[in-house]
């Protein structure tokens, strides 16, 4: 820890502080629109962290994490619905049912020897059945959703999950800046090392003694893990789950989509790609709104052609550029470059 | 169950399966040869299907004779899209390629949406209605011709790759980019050219398409990933295994639909993607990396 606040250049550290500084007392400027954005940021830039684990770290393009985030969401509501279990405990269910379909995938994957778009096929082919299975299991509603009862409370209880969106706003910022620091933790690892030598060349590193198979796996099984979180949040906070919406490729699109805007491998690509995201999406909502320019589909035209600039201009992602602009460059190792 | 039924839906997969194939046909030319995953794939079958509705309202033209416009224009369209966005990131790695392709079918899908709105559309051919009659089975005129024409045209392809010099030159490309650069080929003009054959493929089989479902903008992603599937369960780079996978993905739709609830159709084909992936990576017709 020491090393690494050692490495980074002071004015870094400053602006971090800063930020987390304004995060923590957001809520207390912050109407309830901004608020809702703000949660909606938090919440993807946790997803987009988790993604990169897999792909920006390890390598593995996964284009299904919708799948974690569906299982996980579905596992803590089911136990809390039927069974009365409340989040705190179901989330560990829901973290190990994500381990396990993220081992299902990858033993089957990997064992087999499939990698690059035939893995990334792979798991869009999983979170399209398991979509297509939930449509049709009606212990969870099936296609027609699930609900979880909504009552007006008079305080927050953090532990069941039941409160006021400025608690939710305060639970994810703890889960993203907790998948911050792990993740940040994570790159400076011997296992964060070995990931990164298996994304640039699986054969070197196989060749190196690596146990390539058990390191993938390793990456796949903690980013299943930390979606489930995601889920599970997800579940609490919006207290209606539809196979349709939840599992459906344009979601896993959206988790991936932040992280390679921002910058693939980096560990603040994530979190910009998901603010540079958000607030495009919803300014443009409002800027439509404000014309009276009500046709469907504008604003994802919108979002394609900026998706499209970004990529063709900034093909590292923006915050490799941004960093180097600002003097933020660490000094040493330890971090991506975007490949 | 009686059996006629069971025969009559299953020809009307298979049917239905041979316009898929040649929808795959295309993404396999495309994926095959210039190795980038083109995820607008089924976001163009939408926007042929859109361009023959177009062109049968204002001209009154046969969706079999659009089919011929279409695919022209398609092939243009493939070749500058590969030439001016897709060509500069030939040695990007894959998940920048993809997300390149992605964003270019996420403005086709919405582009549609703003021009066409959500209901679906279709074309009333007069001859719509129409069957032959072969002892107890009953076939619909318009499935009979579209598996036809998608037949003539896949064979019309496997000529031109089989026997032409573009057509070798192509295969060159596919088969080694450094030998065909060694060998004095302009991989990239090829390249170019591949992205328009495989887009003139989606053209024509949108054309036909739209003879057999009602059209949407939201049909687009869908189609993608059938296409994929198609072409990973018959053997990449296999042109009689794009045709076979698809005819295998149509039958099986059909079925599903009658045994067991239309909306799980589509689990079935996942499904075989699944299984083929794990037993036979290769496809059924691929050959062995």
């Amino acid at each position: 820890m020491k090393a690494l606040i050692a490495a980074t250049p002071r004015r870094a550290l400053v602006l971090t502080a800063v930020l987390a500084g304004v995060l923590l007392v957001l809520p207390a400027f912050a109407n309830a629109y901004i608020l809702s954005v703000a949660i909606l940021i938090l919440y993807f830039a946790y997803l987009g962290q988790a993604w990169n684990v897999m792909m920006g770290f390890c390598g593995q393009l996964s284009l299904g994490h919708s799948l974690y985030v569906g299982i996980g969401a579905y596992v803590s509501a089911a136990l809390f619905v039927h069974f009365g279990i409340p989040p705190w405990l179901g989330i560990w269910a829901a973290v190990l049912a994500c381990m396990a379909a993220g081992a299902a995938i990858g033993v089957l994957a990997f064992r087999f020897g499939i990698g690059g778009v035939y893995f990334a096929l792979l798991t869009i082919a999983f979170a399209e059945f398991t979509r297509i299975g939930f449509d049709h299991l009606d212990w969870v509603g099936g296609s027609g959703g699930f609900f979880l009862p909504v009552t007006q409370r008079e305080f927050n209880d953090v532990l069941a999950l039941r409160g006021s969106p400025v608690m939710f706003y305060y639970v994810m910022l703890a889960l993203t800046g907790a998948a911050f620091a792990f993740c940040t933790w994570l790159l400076r690892t011997r296992i964060g090392y070995y990931w990164q030598a298996i994304r640039e060349d699986p054969d070197a590193a196989q060749a190196l003694g690596i146990n390539t198979f058990r390191y993938k796996m390793l990456a796949v099984v903690v980013s299943a893990g930390m979606s489930a979180f995601a889920g599970v949040f997800f579940a609490f906070y919006y207290n209606n789950l539809f196979p349709e919406q939840i599992f459906s490729m344009s979601r896993s699109i959206e988790i991936i989509l932040g992280p390679i805007i921002g910058g693939t491998g980096t560990l603040f690509g994530p979190i910009v790609g998901a603010v540079v995201l958000t607030v495009l999406a919803d300014g443009i909502t409002e800027l439509m709104a404000a014309f009276g320019w009500e046709v469907p589909g504008v604003k994802q035209v919108f979002y394609g052609i900026c998706m499209l600039a970004v990529i063709v201009f900034l093909p590292n992602g923006i915050w490799p550029t941004l960093a180097r602009r600002l003097g933020l460059e660490r000094s040493n190792r330890g971090r991506g470059d975007g490949g | 169950m009686p059996i006629e039924l069971v025969a009559n839906v299953t020809l009307a997969g298979l049917l239905t399966g041979l316009v898929y194939g040649l929808m795959a046909l295309g993404l396999s030319v495309i994926f095959g040869v210039v190795r980038v995953v083109n995820f607008a794939h089924g976001e163009m079958m939408t926007i042929a299907m859109y361009a023959a509705v177009v062109l049968f309202a204002a001209f009154r033209l046969d969706p079999f004779v659009a089919l011929f416009p279409v695919a022209a224009a398609f092939f243009v369209f493939g070749y500058v899209l590969q030439a001016g966005l897709i060509n500069p990131f030939i040695t990007r790695p894959e998940h920048t390629q993809f997300m390149l392709v992605l964003a270019v079918a996420i403005i086709m899908v919405n582009g549609l949406l703003m021009a066409f709105g959500p209901d679906a559309r279709n074309i009333p051919v007069d001859y719509a209605l129409d069957s032959f009659i072969v002892g107890p089975l009953l076939l619909d005129t318009v499935r009979v011709y579209a598996a036809l024409a998608a037949v003539a045209i896949a064979g019309g392809l496997f000529l031109f790759f089989k026997f032409t010099g573009t057509g070798r030159a192509i295969r060159a490309c596919a088969d080694n980019y450094l030998g065909a650069k060694v060998v004095g080929l302009n991989v990239k003009k090829y390249y170019a050219l591949t992205f328009g054959i495989g887009s003139a493929c989606v053209g024509a089989a949108g054309c036909l398409m739209v003879l057999l479902v009602d059209v949407t903008p939201l049909l687009g992603p869908g189609y993608t990933l059938l296409a994929f599937i198609i072409v990973i369960v018959g053997g990449l780079g296999s042109m009689p295994g794009a045709l076979l996978g698809g005819v295998l993905i149509g039958v099986s739709e059909a079925l599903a639909g009658l045994f067991f609830s239309p909306s799980a159709k589509s689990m079935f084909s996942f499904a075989l993607l699944i299984l083929v992936l794990l037993f036979r990576p290769q496809g059924l017709l691929g050959k062995r990396p």
